[in-house]
């Protein structure tokens, strides 16, 4: 490549790329991909849950019962709104508004670190109530199925309240991880890395954060709306 | 059973080393009769796809019969016969401890009459274990927390390798033993030497001891269903499911009552998980199994399940 | 239809002054290398070290099983010694070694491209598998473990005392390295392809590693979530797969299998893509029925995954799940014998040499039918119940695997040693060791069919008398086996500084990567180029009247 088509091409692409369109087709099927094994990783949960709602049905509503139901929600409207942010962000970075896009991510971050916080007062109101699978783990409560109170099983009760852990758990690593993604973005993003010739980082964070944010989706009601009445 | 395993063998044996051989002489000859030489040229032969039509559907059939074969001697394994002989097993690491009927112990060591069918209920007290007699070409593995079962016929008398084959720790490959088949009058010889309570008797004691009694009753309705008669028919649950009341069953009832509750009744009993050994739920089982005939003075007394689970019979409380 | 790069006939090209070995000389230029080669020569350095030490923990177990008595080790440590050996040998050997070397080599060449779409994440890759590698190693010196490469629940979750988080931990990352390698090939070869280079133009080299790709991504980030939650059980006595807890020690097999079974998938479809590479270059011929060996990779890596609970026939699974999975599992048996008789077809009227990759490649179709053959008799279920567990499936897979995986390995390792290095390995020596391959393997493996009929079962320390005969024909053939392999460890690094320089296209192979530089340089081509003829287009490529490649 001469001097001069060095010069005239973004300065972004990589050299062993033919052009921009093939590296940023490039970058958009590598993290689709990524997305499908962060499918099959949470996959594998998924699939434990389900064979052991079905074996365990009541104890496992009786566990659900116990979740905090309003945080939960609560949680899962600020994901929403955070996918929101994250679309407005990429079209942002897409129209060259450098601001309005670091705004925008900013606000993504803050969002996440919201749920996250929830969810610790989650987390420690489980430890308080003796719901932590372990040495300390206690469960007296019984499945209330419209108005019948059912005895349950606490050791299969223990076994919701471990997947319960595991899959928010794992949930949130990546919530972590997605909000520390973000933070680095904004920072590139205000030093001007992004141009609307180049903002396929973004978009790429973007797709991982709605993925994160669609196991959200479905964890909610499989842990916490397990037969849950008015 | 072990022959037509034998006979299956052989065939796959015939088929795999005819499709072996025809390869092995195919690729030798057409390397040697088609090796480089001057002037020859190689000529360039795309496909043709009536052969790959014809060489993925003739494997495909013959691979069928194997299937097929090989599904049948299966499933004969798998379904013992009704009335066959129970023995019950319980794995360990690393030894096999046997319970017959009768009464009678063993450890690594299992005694069998010829001709006569005999099933193994097996569990283990710890970790995965298999039950694995060569001779008889039969395997299954030894689960913790169920039962699994393996049936056999021995025909021959004689001492046969019993193995472990599951992979268990330290002293996996010295989890061994022998099945030892004797003819029926030899069998009923060893039987008598030794003079122990039969199996469901001490079920039956425990039964007692352990204050089942109290609510299992048999002359009225007590709390809990009446045990007679319930083994292996069909209980109805108060989710609405049905269930065969098998060994599962019953040992699950034992270890986690509230899982399967007989529809019209409350949960109200105790588990036993930590309080029964293997050995003694194997006889609680075996008891309640002699139930299959109604015990005297229960005749007609048998357990009325609610119609539906939304309305549960009402029950004299406490 | 000539190419854009004419190859020179009788005046060989010198070893060019700038290539991608000798760009740059200092440490840091190969660790931090994004170089698509030099992380191919990496990965084939580290993986031919785990392969030596997994091949040294086979040495013991051979050596103990010499006689019917456990008096060469501890029981312990023979239980250790065999988990090692699995556990190095497959996930620090076969899934990574024809991919991350062969693949990481060859995909971008064979292609057209400078590099892989994601350069970096191919070195991350390599350090991933290294992190892993340095865990394991690390579990090794410091006790190791004895769950068998399996780590079955509840054993390994409640009842070893060995490392099994920090194991777990190894092969996590491990999978991970394999994860984003195959995520890079597929991109790469979805969206980097030369201007001309149709999918139908593609060497089945690419087609094989595009569908393993499928696999690894698909795939492993199961198994890793199977090793968190033996990790989480472990630490926090969470108790998922736990019996006693209402958890199903049967839950852990099915997710583990989930992934193994296709994982073998990953491990032997790339060098049943070597293999294409092999048969059409030494019959100088087309591949008979390209299409078909394509669409049966693409096959094996979709019906890999219908299949897995043909490893759990005895395990407790019920009687009409069991007839499902071994109907499924002839399913796959189809398309691994269409390429094989696809290969041999290949032979018909060809123009054949016996350099020693041909000679691994015809190993390989020998080797492989075996294997395959005998994967029918477990896939049976009748036989299945007496043969599971015992010698008999250890031979079935190391016919596979090493019959399969390893001899293609060694096969593609030979051809594209000049590319790769610039120099010719000794013809003789690999003629001879790939001789003493095959028969010290046979040898060693083939008894073993017989013990597990006999009723020898796997993984034990100590056996009845009567099958010491056996053991001790396999042993002495595992002896045989071990110098086939240490005779290429040594004539491959005498080459490097001995062999004969080699030419742009010493086999006069067809495929884009001898249209450059032996070694390439860095970018791999001067020019992008541009592709108008088919795949293996040997009508085309006059061949050396020579029977050995051009030497100077």
């Amino acid at each position: 490549m001469t001097a001069t088509e060095h010069q005239a091409h973004n300065p972004a692409l990589l050299h062993h790329f033919a052009d921009a369109e093939q590296q940023k087709n490039a970058a958009s099927l590598g993290m689709w991909l990524f997305l499908v094994t962060e499918i099959m990783f949470f996959g594998g949960m998924f699939c434990a849950y389900l064979v052991y709602r079905l074996a365990h049905f009541n104890a496992f509503a009786a566990g659900s019962q116990q979740l905090n139901i309003w945080m939960g929600a609560i949680n899962t409207a600020v994901l929403i709104v955070s996918s929101v942010t994250v679309v407005l962000a990429v079209k942002a970075a897409g129209a060259g508004k450098r601001k309005v896009l670091v705004g925008y991510l900013v606000v993504t971050v803050l969002l996440g670190l919201t749920f996250l916080v929830i969810k610790g007062f989650e987390y420690r109101e489980k430890f308080e109530k003796h719901h932590v699978p372990g040495p300390t783990f206690s469960f007296t409560d019984k499945f209330d199925d419209n108005g019948k109170q059912i005895p349950v099983n606490p050791k299969e009760t223990e076994l919701f309240f471990s997947l319960y852990f595991a899959m928010t758990g794992m949930h949130a690593l990546h919530m972590i991880i997605g909000c520390g993604l973000f933070s680095g973005l904004a920072i590139l993003a205000w030093k001007g890395h992004y141009t609307p010739g180049y903002f396929t980082p973004i978009e790429n964070a973007g797709l991982y954060w709605h993925l994160v944010d669609i196991i959200w989706i479905y964890l909610f009601p499989l842990l916490y709306l397990i037969s849950r009445h008015s | 059973m072990a022959s037509q395993v034998d006979a299956l063998y052989i065939y796959l044996l015939m088929v795999a080393g005819v499709m072996t051989a025809l390869i092995f002489l195919a690729v030798l000859v057409l390397a040697i009769k088609y090796r480089r030489a001057r002037g020859h040229h190689a000529q360039q032969i795309e496909g043709s796809t009536l052969l790959e039509i014809t060489w993925s559907v003739i494997p495909f059939f013959v691979m069928l019969t194997f299937f097929i074969w090989g599904a049948v001697i299966y499933f004969k394994e798998r379904t013992p016969p009704a009335d066959a002989t129970e023995v019950y097993v319980v794995a360990k690491q690393w030894m096999w401890k046997i319970e017959h009927m009768e009464g009678q112990s063993e450890i690594n060591e299992l005694h069998v009459p010829t001709g006569r069918d005999i099933k193994l209920i097996m569990t283990s007290q710890d970790v995965i274990h298999s039950f694995f007699v060569p001779a008889f070409r039969l395997k299954q593995d030894v689960l913790p927390g169920r039962y699994t079962t393996l049936w056999f016929k021995a025909t021959r008398p004689g001492r046969y390798h019993l193995f472990c084959a599951e992979y268990c720790g330290t002293m996996h490959s010295g989890m061994g033993g022998d099945i030892v088949v004797m003819e029926p009058q030899d069998y009923a010889q060893w039987m008598a030497g030794t003079a122990v309570a039969p199996l469901q008797e001490t079920g039956k004691q425990l039964f007692s001891a352990l204050g089942c009694a109290t609510c299992h009753r048999f002359d009225v309705q007590g709390r809990g269903p009446n045990l007679a008669g319930v083994y292996n028919k069909p209980v109805l649950l108060e989710d609405g499911r049905t269930v065969i009341a098998d060994e599962n069953y019953v040992r699950e009832s034992i270890l986690n009552p509230t899982a399967k509750i007989m529809s019209g009744f409350k949960p109200v009993m105790p588990t036993f998980q930590g309080i029964v050994t293997e050995e003694q739920l194997n006889a609680l089982v075996a008891y309640v199994k002699s139930l299959a005939q109604s015990p005297p003075g229960t005749a007609g007394l048998q357990n009325q399940p609610a119609t539906s689970p939304e309305q549960p019979q009402k029950m004299q409380v406490q | 239809m000539a190419s854009t790069v004419t190859p020179s006939k009788r005046a060989p090209a010198p070893t060019p002054k700038l290539n991608y070995l000798n760009n740059g000389h200092t440490l840091k230029s190969w660790l931090l290398t994004t170089d698509h080669k030099r992380i191919a020569i990496l990965y084939l350095i580290s993986v031919t070290v785990f392969f030596f030490l997994g091949g040294f923990f086979a040495m013991l177990i051979r050596l103990e099983l010499l006689t019917p008595q456990g008096d060469l080790m501890q029981a312990d440590t023979y239980n250790k010694v065999f988990t090692m050996h699995g556990m190095i040998m497959v996930f620090f050997f076969l899934i990574p070694v024809v991919p991350a070397v062969l693949g990481n080599f060859l995909v971008p060449l064979m292609i057209g491209a400078k590099d892989l779409a994601f350069p970096r994440i191919n070195l991350l890759s390599w350090y991933l598998y290294v992190v892993g590698g340095i865990l394991i190693s690390h579990v090794m010196l410091t006790g190791g473990v004895d769950t068998g490469w399996t780590f079955y629940s509840p054993f390994s979750t409640e009842y070893t005392n060995t490392k099994i988080v920090e194991a777990g931990l190894a092969v996590f990352i491990a999978g991970f390295s394999s994860i984003f390698t195959g995520l890079n090939f597929i991109v790469t070869i979805h969206r980097m392809r030369a201007p001309g280079l149709t999918w139908s133009r593609l060497p089945l080299f690419i087609w094989a590693n595009y569908a393993t790709s499928l696999i690894m991504i698909l795939g492993t980030p199961v198994v890793a979530i199977t090793i968190v939650l033996v990790a989480v059980e472990r630490l926090f006595h969470l108790g998922i797969f736990d019996p006693r807890l209402g958890g199903d020690p049967l839950l852990f097999q099915h997710l583990f299998w989930f992934y193994s079974h296709p994982a073998v998938y990953i491990m032997i479809l790339p060098s049943m893509g070597v293999v294409n590479e092999l048969i059409t270059c030494f019959s100088r011929k087309r591949i008979f029925g390209y299409k078909f060996i394509a669409l049966s990779s693409i096959a094996i890596a979709v019906l890999g995954f219908l299949v897995w609970a043909h490893h759990m026939f005895v395990a407790g699974i019920s009687l009409y799940a069991a007839l499902i999975f071994s109907f499924l599992t002839f399913f796959i048996g189809v398309p691994s014998a269409v390429k094989v008789f696809n290969w041999t077809a290949t032979l018909y009227k060809g123009s054949i040499s016996y350099a020693t990759p041909m000679l691994y490649a015809f190993g390989f179709i020998g080797l492989f039918t075996m294997g395959g053959l005998t994967g029918l008799f477990l896939a049976t279920l009748g036989i299945d119940v007496h043969v599971t567990d015992t010698y008999f499936v250890v031979a079935h897979f190391h016919y596979v695997m090493v019959g399969g995986v390893l001899m293609g390995y060694l096969g593609g390792l030979h051809f594209w040693w000049p590319k790769m290095t610039g120099r010719l390995y000794p013809e003789a020596w690999a003629k001879l060791s790939a001789l003493l391959v095959f028969v010290g393997f046979n040898l060693t493996f083939f008894p073993q069919f017989i013990l597990g009929y006999v009723g020898m079962p796997r993984r034990y320390w100590q056996y009845p008398p009567e099958f010491q005969a056996l053991n001790v024909l396999s042993t002495a053939g595992a002896s045989i086996l071990a110098a086939g392999y240490l005779l290429p460890m040594i004539y491959f690094v005498w080459s490097l500084r001995y062999g004969k320089i080699a030419d742009p296209n010493p086999w006069a192979a067809a495929g884009l990567e001898w249209k450059t530089a032996s070694p390439p340089p860095t970018f791999n081509f001067d020019e992008t180029p541009v592709v108008t003829w088919e795949a293996y287009n040997y009508d085309e490529i006059p061949a050396w009247e020579r029977r050995t490649p051009v030497a100077r």
